[in-house]
């Protein structure tokens, strides 16, 4: 692949960020509300005893005093230098309270995917492989109901049963591998479902193609002609069905965090946008683009590895 | 999606059990405290069985929410405080069932005839975790820090409206100076708001402390805040200095206390029964009978202060109208709202105060479901039945609306059965449901009728700060006879002035203008495993672990 393909990925990827960051803080300027409001009325209904003074000196304090203009250019200056400030809310540093919940979050999504891609493999195989109709269309009937199945809901479910009935695994908490099982379960089941289902469809169609009877005419077993021949050539569509929905872990990581009570990335999204939390929000949508456009990258530039066909630039073939 | 989320959010609270109207014998150290308060129990009270307690052991404990900020200077949400109160100890005390205030760090006080100044003698021997003595310097510094966080210490810079200077007399001896009649300072110290921190912590900035960087004198240190995830305390060793009410002397019974956020209610309480944790906040109404008895225990008490109310917006057109404010007061069907709704651990409104707040008035007889009263006021009024059965006036619908949020998740329900019961009489009440940002914009613009809120307090003053026309008067009322009954309660610690002036206040806010349409009473509604044990909770029904261990 070449440079100039890279280069022009990675201006792309700049001006996703760019965009992402400028929407965000549109929307956010747009509510009626006001961020320092919120901190003092300390998330409840109750009086706010403050005096106009002391909310003006607080604002001053989070430069919402400013002009919009001047806010937005202030504020985009130094998130391009990393710094998103300080969450209004808490106080605390926007990028340490990130970095401080990214981990758990990627342990979940990483062990969820892991877990989607196997269900999506198991489903695609079951309802292609065996020789038994009634089996197959069984085994395809599973990624609707899947998918139709809200997350809070298999959460809840998975919890009661797994949790508290069998005592099996702990409900809540970030504490050892035990308590990464269900959340990481909850979060696979939609994705790894869609995953199966685009790579069955695709493998249904690709067991058509010529070069399945060419192989089975030299002999190839059906397995073999399964997983070497049809496989890698019907991964591409799910390859980039598995990439859009990467994003959909993130967004998913919200409701499971919330059910099995970890904390993450989705558990700061909701504060922060309940509590209209200008700075953490603007560090979390940069955080969602990023993730969002290295995924991306990452798949396009996996496809010619999986498919010798697809090239990466006009010019230069991957050799 | 949101839905689901906002489900287990925050804070229930408040009822208690028995209520005697009786003298204080301190007419000058207690708050306005005509009333045996709260006769709630704590927890395991057929301790005699269980044997005497015992130390050890960790207890893990949920809180709906994340606390945010750790700081019980700062911050007033109740999971703070819930954790706050483990790590601060407070100059006074204040006793659950009586309201009166009781010697803790301070030992003894005097506060002149204006209660404008305040001399507090401390105990000897008290420090704070990191070694530093609990005297009158870090009296002095605590209260100096509060007023220079601002507007970040909502709650403590109430209490110390009006604040001159804190001198220190002798290092056991402080003197704090307010610039106007403060009665309500001397219940204020006894909250963990006006907690001491070691001078350490008052050099920080606001945000360390938020994020745990305290340095308290109580019966727990703090050990790990992970938001979202959990807060872990220890034992304080060496810990020798309880408040007189404690129910033991020394150290905390308990090696740490282990607090979990657990945000999804169905999860709480799933936990809770599965033995995963010992004790969880905020049992919904409908888990409640899960936890009573089968190994399980209910700590429940109402909370102190203003109950959950429809306050009126007197300066929009409909509800300057006092006969409509009347009609609705009587018009709603309080003790279907608590059975609908809620449970027997809920109890309806009574006055413009929280029947566990010193100085409570019973306005009840205003409360009274009165249909046909309604009716008739309305009819009188000019209000004549309109189209869709909603009356109308000169062209105008008897129509207001509410604005609330789902920080007590119930609000739906209850609301909603206020919308049937107005409408019965003509009334139509339009549900506004909004998030926390769009509730404080409303407020700050004025834009609604009605306001659904509470606020939990153990003192009367609580009433001036929301309807004294000199602070924030969200309900928008004139300057008139209810300032001065405020004003008077402020100025006195004398008991039997300030209940009259206070009772005054209840009439008027209640009774004869109705600017508040009171309903239902919060209450804290905790779960236990059967083997905790002296749980209790304090004045203001937020929880004090120093006397909880944990039996067989």
């Amino acid at each position: 692949m070449t440079l100039l393909y890279l280069g022009r990925r990675l201006a792309q990827a700049v001006f996703v960020l760019w965009a992402a960051f400028t929407l965000g803080y549109g929307v956010l300027y747009l509510l009626p509300s006001d961020p320092v409001e919120i901190m003092l009325a300390g998330g409840t209904s109750g009086e706010s005893s403050a005096t106009p003074e002391q909310v003006a000196a607080l604002k001053a304090e989070f430069g919402l005093d400013q002009p919009l203009p001047v806010q937005y250019a202030k504020a985009l200056w130094s998130a391009a230098h990393g710094d998103f400030g300080h969450s209004v809310q808490t106080g605390a540093s926007v990028s340490d309270s990130i970095l401080e919940a990214l981990p758990e979050t990627l342990k979940l999504t990483g062990l969820a995917f892991v877990f989607s891609l196997a269900f999506g493999l198991l489903v695609a195989f079951g309802g292609t492989y065996p020789r038994w109709p009634a089996v197959r269309q069984a085994v395809l009937a599973i990624p609707p109901l899947a998918v139709s199945l809200p997350t809070f809901w298999v959460g809840l479910m998975l919890v009661q049963v797994v949790s508290f009935q069998w005592r099996l695994l702990p409900a809540i908490g970030n504490e050892g591998f035990e308590s990464l099982v269900l959340p990481s379960l909850t979060l696979a089941i939609p994705i790894g479902a869609l995953i199966g289902q685009v790579l069955a469809r695709s493998i249904l169609t690709a067991l058509e193609e010529p070069y399945v009877e060419t192989a089975r005419a030299k002999g190839a077993g059906r397995a073999r002609i399964h997983l070497r021949h049809v496989l890698r050539n019907a991964s591409i569509p799910a390859m980039t069905v598995a990439a859009a929905w990467a994003g959909q872990l993130l967004a998913g990581s919200v409701v499971v965090e919330t059910v099995y009570s970890r904390s993450g990335i989705g558990r700061l999204v909701v504060d922060a946008v309940g509590t209209q939390d200008i700075p953490l929000v603007q560090g979390l949508v940069v955080l969602s683009a990023v993730a969002f456009v290295s995924v991306n990258l990452l798949v396009d530039l996996l496809y010619p590895l999986v498919d010798p066909r697809v090239t990466t630039s006009r010019a230069g073939v991957a050799a | 999606m949101l839905t689901v989320l906002s489900l287990g959010l925050p804070c229930f609270s408040c009822r208690q059990e028995m209520l005697v109207p009786v003298r204080s014998p301190f007419l000058v150290l207690a708050t306005a405290t005509a009333l045996v308060l709260a006769g709630c129990s704590s927890a395991g009270d057929g301790a005699a069985e269980a044997g005497p307690p015992q130390s050890g052991g960790t207890l893990k404990f949920a809180l709906a929410v994340d606390p945010t900020c750790l700081d019980p200077q700062q911050f007033g949400l109740n999971a703070s405080l819930n954790v706050g109160r483990q790590i601060v100890d407070s100059l006074t005390d204040q006793d659950p069932k009586t309201g009166e205030i009781k010697p803790w760090l301070a030992e003894s006080w005097t506060v002149d005839d204006a209660a404008t100044s305040f001399t507090f003698t401390l105990r000897d021997g008290a420090t704070f975790s990191d070694g530093t003595p609990v005297d009158a310097a870090a009296v002095k510094t605590n209260f100096d820090a509060i007023v220079k966080l601002g507007a970040k210490a909502q709650l403590a810079g109430t209490y110390l409206a009006g604040y001159r200077s804190a001198t220190v007399v002798d290092p056991k001896t402080v003197r704090v100076d307010f610039a106007a009649p403060s009665a309500q300072f001397l219940q204020a110290t006894s909250t963990m708001s006006l907690g001491l921190l070691s001078a350490s912590t008052a050099a920080k900035t606001a945000e360390q402390r938020c994020q745990g960087d305290l340095v308290g004198s109580g019966p727990f240190v703090l050990k790990k805040y992970t938001p979202n995830q959990g807060v872990t305390l220890a034992r304080r060793t060496g810990y020798a200095w309880p408040s007189s009410l404690a129910e033991h002397k020394g150290e905390a019974y308990l090696d740490g206390i282990e607090y979990k956020i657990v945000p999804e209610s169905g999860v709480r309480t799933g936990t809770l029964q599965s033995g995963q944790i010992d004790g969880a906040t905020d049992i919904p109404p409908q888990d409640e009978a899960r936890f009573d008895g089968n190994g399980f225990q209910l700590l429940v008490r109402g909370n102190p202060g203003i109950p959950f109310n429809l306050a009126a917006n007197t300066s929009k057109p409909i509800l300057a109208d006092e006969q409509v404010r009347l009609a609705v007061q009587k018009a709603l069907n309080r003790t279907e709202i608590v059975q609908t709704a809620l449970s027997d651990k809920y109890r309806s409104a009574t006055s413009a105060l929280a029947k566990s707040t010193p100085g409570w008035n019973d306005q009840s007889a205003a409360l009274k479901f009165d249909q046909d009263g309604a009716k008739k006021l309305l009819d009188a009024d000019g209000w004549a039945p309109g189209p869709g059965g909603i009356r109308q006036k000169a062209g105008r619908k008897l129509s207001v609306d509410v604005i609330y949020n789902l920080a007590f998740p119930p609000s739906q329900t209850i609301l909603e059965l206020a919308q049937q019961q107005l409408k019965a009489v003509g009334i139509e009440l339009r549900l506004r449901q909004l998030t926390t940002g769009e509730l404080t914009a409303a407020q700050a613009t004025g834009d609604f009728d009605f306001l659904w809120f509470n606020v939990t307090r153990a003192d009367p003053d609580i009433l001036r700060t929301i309807f004294s026309t000199k602070y924030a008067n969200r309900s928008q009322l004139k300057p008139g006879p209810l300032d001065t009954a405020l004003d008077q309660q402020v100025a006195t610690l004398d008991d039997a002035k300030r209940t009259q002036s206070v009772a005054e206040a209840q009439k008027l806010i209640v009774t004869d203008h109705a600017y508040q349409i009171p309903i239902v009473e919060l209450s804290q509604v905790i779960g236990l495993s059967e083997k905790v044990r002296g749980l209790r909770f304090e004045a203001s029904s937020r929880l004090s672990f120093y006397d909880t261990w944990l039996g067989k």
